[in-house]
């Protein structure tokens, strides 16, 4: 299995507030501590979606170009909590070649992972490879 | 209180039309960081074949989010929305969304089940033009906690 070069994302409070307009989710875990805290997190934790959507860019950058993903799934396992600061925290994003369907689809395994621990599993994307 | 497995096999009606837009592709976009001409640049759409710019590969849960709301909002369903958490989530398209796309999307309930407590409620949502075209199609599981 040949592996692909791994890629970061850091993820800011700002990046939160962004990614909450531009995909119309407000739910306050994403924003307020103090709601986030009330529900038991650590604090303001980042869109399962927007990880999911970063994991995808790495996909996208691996493939050559951004309409290659024919399908994509994660499951959400951990949480990525986001303090407020200006360095926020970092999503790495690592994947291996699983193999090639008999219409020429390259099947990756990503690993995703935020400080070390996997916050996606059985994180797979089938692409059209440039 | 277990989810009503008899609810396995609902679908609702489509959603009202959804225009997709060429700032609305560019803002998403930009917000996930996606700096490639492909959702940014219509001449450099059009260069790869597409009609015009592509939205990127997670673009559809805005709409397939607001489709859920027909099922975890559903009173003869029950779901206690302030203990849903997002469990699993699948794209699988037939072609790229572009700007221009006028999309409905159908919602049906795939799966009910219960374990430890929890419960786990699969959606599918397929997008489609209005014209019939399908698009792309959205699994979505959320776990609903049990109480204590």
């Amino acid at each position: 299995m040949s592996e692909l070069a791994v890629q970061t994302f850091r993820v800011t409070r700002a990046d939160l507030v962004r990614y909450a307009g531009a995909a119309e989710d407000f739910n306050p875990i994403h924003w307020s501590d103090r709601v986030a805290t009330k529900v038991g997190l650590p604090g303001v934790i980042a869109h399962g979606m927007l990880t999911m959507a970063l994991a995808g860019r790495a996909v996208t950058h691996w493939a050559g170009r951004p309409d290659a993903i024919v399908e994509y799934g994660v499951r959400f396992t951990r949480p990525v909590v986001v303090p407020d600061d200006e360095e926020g925290t970092e999503i790495e994003v690592s994947a291996v070649v699983r193999g090639v369907t008999d219409d020429g689809l390259t099947q990756l395994d990503l690993t995703v992972t935020c400080h070390g621990e996997k916050v996606l599993a059985q994180a797979r994307a089938l692409v059209r490879m440039a | 209180m277990a989810l009503d497995q008899s609810y396995v096999g609902r679908t609702y009606p489509p959603t009202p039309p959804y225009q997709v837009g060429r700032e609305k592709i560019r803002e998403f976009a930009s917000a996930i960081g996606a700096t490639d001409p492909l959702h940014h640049d219509p001449v450099a759409a059009r260069a790869l074949g597409h009609p015009d710019v592509v939205a990127p590969v997670t673009f559809p849960v805005v709409q397939a989010t607001a489709a859920n709301q027909q099922v975890v909002l559903d009173p003869g369903l029950g779901v206690d929305y302030s203990r849903v958490v997002h469990g699993d989530q699948r794209f699988v398209y037939t072609r790229p969304i572009t700007a221009g796309d006028e999309l409905e999307c159908v919602t049906t309930i795939e799966d009910i089940t219960s374990r430890g407590g929890h419960d786990f409620l699969t959606t599918r949502h397929d997008v489609r033009t209005t014209a019939g075209e399908p698009v792309v199609s959205v699994w979505c599981k959320l776990v609903v906690r049990g109480e204590g």
